[in-house]
């Protein structure tokens, strides 16, 4: 009986050793992500003797004076044009690329496989190729620095991610039910509308949530093509060739809250998506 | 071979408590395994035998208590250094591997060398008569040969303890039947400590050295096929043993001139002196008689040597004529008793029938702790 | 036999999918293929038509052009950072597929970088980073260091300070996209492997890594390509002091206003993009046939 004892031991140690290893690295790279953006909201709000007081790490007072002016510069603006932006983006893209999805979840026709690769294929395609001269074609159309000729770029640099995905979506929801929906009376349309799409519709949000994020930070194309109405993105990264400090770090925190708002509401399905998606 | 004196070893399982956040799945669990035995986990799903075998394997670790091999506690031991092969109810056989590689992988872990792991791999496929599949790929198998893949892959590497996670259950049925007795004389052969779970009671009682029965995170029984089903020691047990089901119902018991007698809400059951002393602490009180459908005999069909036997008295509600036996639904006022008789006997619906009962297979369970008092 | 006539709605119905790809096609072909088309035109023939190699000229000799450091900074980043960060992803993953407590919170927080734009990215290690920052601060608080680390205005220091700040921000994308393969491997898999003897770096060897190898290849183009247009956090940490391909074709629309040359930057991280990417996929596909599958 001793010797079990003996044994005993040593693999409890190890048991436990191990658990602590894998607690301890999941704290550093939590640690590590998280640091940056809480640092980050803690600076831009501190008060700035105490920022340039080498002395003090964590500043004790704050002020909302650094967001507020970054505000009065016009950033209160620029994050409308982005929320406006994003969500023509998302009715475009939407209105075009579900369709599309549909066709592919539902139908097979000669053609789909190269069709669906080409649509793979432009994922990965560099959309800023597009900017300088959709800028040149926008010019004569009058959609030079308007918020539609942004949300229509999006939308172009949207659509292959929303095809696949929506693709994806309408794929998981069993045929049977639409079937179910034809013999008891409803035509195809019908069917779609009245039982797929509900059915459908947790997925089909968190991809609307994904496009949303795509357009939001999208920053080349939407500052080639605006001047005065900018996309937040665009707004600061004009903004900071001669700003202070602490117009920077405002800058950050304001683009920084809605992001954490994304994670906090949607962040399981945001890690559904992506990684299905982005493969 | 080799395989002949492989070192078996016995496994103890003592106060074994598993917790999933708040859901209780073992609720202390106590069984001895001898050496060279094969002990089938049966139950109904959730009942935690899965749980059981996983933590006997290492692959989760009990809330409390402890699993002992031999002389060791490996309770918190890994799976690899526990010396025990699983085939997993998916197979878990690898994508990416031949089924060649598949079945030596074990022996490449520990490093047996290059001519030996050839030699046991056809061994072990010319066992389960797969050595025409070695090199190919498991996707280009069918069901039944990764089966076979990962029970070969499980008896190569000779380990002290074999699991088996519901093996059989994805196999359609004649293929099952096959490997029932194909996998019981597999494990004759090369002797190994088997743990064998399903759900299927055909198969823990034509495989089985001995059954525990589990039920909501405990072990019911635990006792070789015969006596689960003679000697069933509780309800469960009882109703859980044996198709179609024991019949069970709810009598009173009474004292009676020469006897004690059992009365139900349809008919009484007059039994014999010698079961007054075993039933006197339940005289008046309300008792559960089970009966086992095949232990009950319509007239013409008694067997001559049927010592104690009783009759009740019913309409035929329903019959199932299954060729070569016929199950007969019969009313006896309140309640319908199920019967099982020879395929050539077959009544009609609405005739009277009078069945006798086989005293020597009747058992009584206490109706409240639904243990079996006879 | 009387000849029925097929209904039109039935006939049509045969080609109801293109009607519904139809609306995509169009736009795709409107908003990409015409813009690629004109960037060409942009880059290559000037206002009245003709064929110039005048941009091309002032991209590779011009006074003031950058493009050949341009070249350098955008490829050097990519071969520094991208190694690091698949690296890192991948332990990630594997840390990742373990059971743990508070796994779900760990897991959102760690993808939080993919939410945010990379010029947040870039503003948010300027905070880090800066004189007064909280790095900074820090080391010289617990006396590692007397001076603070001054990242910014010297080019060799922004190189790293772009290099950590990339690896926090995209480090995100080639996690998940490898985390999502590593879910999709049945537990199974890993379980049989440990019964059988499997130490964990065996596991890893014979069974995790060569059932992920697509998702890493998958997460390699992607990153590869992604990182090619790298711009944002360039821009907000140094300016033109590191130039980079996009950051250079930015520069040229917007403050020289020359769209030939910013077009033909543009078509050059296009071009580079193609070539990597058929690169890669020719020596993927080699090594499947070489394994023999």
């Amino acid at each position: 009986m001793s010797r079990e004892v003996l044994v005993k031991k040593s693999d409890i140690v190890k048991y436990y050793l191990r658990k602590i290893i894998i607690a301890g690295l999941v704290t550093i790279a939590v640690t590590w992500v998280a640091l940056p953006f809480v640092m980050t909201i803690i600076y831009a709000l501190s008060d700035p003797d105490q920022y340039y007081d080498p002395h003090i790490v964590i500043p004790t007072r704050y002020t909302l004076e650094h967001i507020h002016k970054l505000i009065v510069l016009g950033a209160w603006n620029a994050t409308i044009n982005s929320v406006i932006v994003a969500v023509l983006t998302i009715l475009f893209s939407f209105a075009i690329g579900l369709p599309a999805g549909y066709a592919f979840a539902r139908y097979a026709f000669k053609g789909k496989d190269s069709l669906k690769l080409f649509i793979v294929a432009l994922r990965m395609f560099p959309m800023m190729v597009i900017a300088v001269p959709l800028l040149v074609l926008y010019f004569k159309l009058g959609l030079a620095d308007t918020l539609l000729g942004i949300a229509l770029a999006h939308t172009a640099m949207a659509l292959p991610f929303v095809i696949l995905i929506t693709s994806g979506i309408i794929a998981g929801v069993p045929v049977e039910y639409e079937e179910a929906g034809l013999v008891f009376g409803l035509n195809r349309i019908g069917a779609f509308f009245r039982i797929t799409l509900p059915l459908a519709l947790p997925g089909l949000a968190a991809a609307a949530i994904f496009t949303f994020i795509m357009s939001w930070n999208e920053v080349f194309i939407a500052a080639v093509l605006s001047f005065q109405n900018r996309t937040l993105p665009a707004f600061i990264l004009n903004l900071i060739g001669g700003a202070t400090d602490f117009i920077k770090f405002a800058g950050a925190f304001i683009m920084v809250i809605p992001a954490l708002v994304f994670v906090f509401v949607a962040g399981k399905y945001l890690v559904r998506m992506w990684g299905i998606t982005l493969k | 071979m080799f395989m002949g004196d492989t070192y078996m070893v016995d496994v103890h399982l003592r106060g074994v408590v598993k917790r999933f956040g708040k859901t209780i799945a073992l609720r202390g669990i106590d069984l001895d395994i001898n050496d060279g035995e094969f002990v089938v986990l049966l139950g109904p799903s959730g009942c935690g035998k899965t749980t059981t075998l996983r933590i006997i394997a290492g692959l989760e670790k009990p809330t409390k208590g402890k699993v002992i091999f031999g002389n060791r506690e490996v309770t918190y031991l890994p799976p690899r250094e526990r010396n025990i092969s699983m085939v997993f109810q998916s197979y878990a056989v690898w994508p990416h591997m031949t089924v060649y590689d598949n079945i030596a992988f074990p022996l490449k872990i520990k490093k047996v060398p290059k001519e030996e792991i050839d030699k046991r791999v056809k061994w072990a496929a010319e066992l389960l008569q797969i050595s025409e599949l070695l090199n190919r790929y498991p996707h280009q198998l069918s069901g039944g040969q990764r089966q076979r893949v990962a029970v070969a892959r499980a008896i190569v590497v000779e380990p002290q303890v074999l699991l088996m996670d519901e093996p059989l259950s994805n196999l359609d049925a004649l293929l099952r039947v096959k490997m029932r007795s194909e996998i019981k004389k597999l494990q004759r052969r090369i002797k190994v400590t088997t743990i064998y779970v399903t759900h299927d009671q055909v198969e823990a009682m034509t495989m089985g050295d001995r059954i525990a029965v589990m039920s909501a995170g405990k072990i019911m029984q635990v006792g070789t096929p015969w006596e689960i089903y003679n000697k069933p020691a509780n309800v469960f047990v009882a109703g859980f043993i044996g198709s179609p089901q024991m019949n069970f119902i709810d009598v009173t018991i009474e004292e009676a001139q020469d006897g004690v007698n059992l009365v139900s809400s349809d008919f009484t059951i007059k039994l014999p002196q010698e079961y007054i002393s075993l039933l006197k602490d339940y005289v008046g009180k309300t008792m559960i008689l089970g009966i086992r459908p095949e232990h009950m005999y319509p007239l013409g069909y008694v067997p001559a040597n049927l010592q104690k036997k009783d009759k009740i008295k019913g309409v035929v509600d329903f019959v199932e004529a299954l060729g070569s036996d016929t199950i007969i639904h019969l009313n006896t006022g309140s309640k319908i008793i199920v019967v099982k008789t020879s395929g050539t006997y077959r009544p009609k619906i609405g005739e009277e029938l009078e069945i006798v009962i086989d005293l020597d297979k009747i058992h009584l369970f206490d109706k409240n702790t639904e243990k079996a008092i006879i | 036999m009387p000849n029925e006539e097929i209904p039109t709605s039935v006939k049509l119905s045969k080609y109801t999918p293109y009607f519904l790809i139809l609306p995509t096609l169009a736009y795709m072909i409107f908003f990409i293929g015409y813009p690629l088309v004109q960037g060409i035109m942009l880059a290559f023939f000037d206002e009245q038509g003709r064929f110039t190699l005048e941009n091309v000229n002032y991209l590779l000799y011009g006074p003031g052009s950058l493009f050949w450091d341009a070249l350098k900074y955008t490829i050097l980043l990519a071969a520094v950072i991208i190694p690091i960060q698949v690296s890192i992803a991948f332990g990630l993953a594997l840390l990742f597929n373990l059971r743990f407590p508070g796994k779900n919170a760990a897991l959102y927080t760690v993808i939080l970088p993919l939410t945010i734009s990379d010029v947040a990215a870039g503003l948010i290690w300027y905070v880090m980073l800066g004189q007064y920052g909280f790095f900074n601060k820090i080391l010289m608080n617990l006396g590692i260091i007397s001076h603070p680390i001054i990242f910014f205005g010297i080019k060799d220091m922004e190189f790293i300070a772009i290099v950590i700040t990339e690896i926090w921000r995209a480090t995100a994308i080639v996690f998940i996209i490898i985390y999502a393969g590593l879910q999709m491997i049945s537990h199974e898999y890993y379980e049989a492997a440990e019964v059988f003897g499997a130490t964990t770096w065996q596991r890893f060897r014979y069974i995790v890594f060569p059932l992920l190898l697509p998702s890493l290849q998958a997460a390699l183009i992607i990153r590869t390509l992604f990182a090619f247009q790298i711009f944002g956090v360039v821009w907000t940490l140094a300016g033109r002091d590191i130039p980079v391909l996009a950051g250079e074709a930015y520069y040229a629309q917007t403050e020289l206003l020359r769209p030939g040359v910013a077009s033909l930057y543009a078509l050059i991280i296009a071009g580079l993009s193609i070539a990597v990417g058929a690169l890669y996929i020719k020596f993927f596909k080699a090594k499947y046939l070489e394994a023999g599958m």
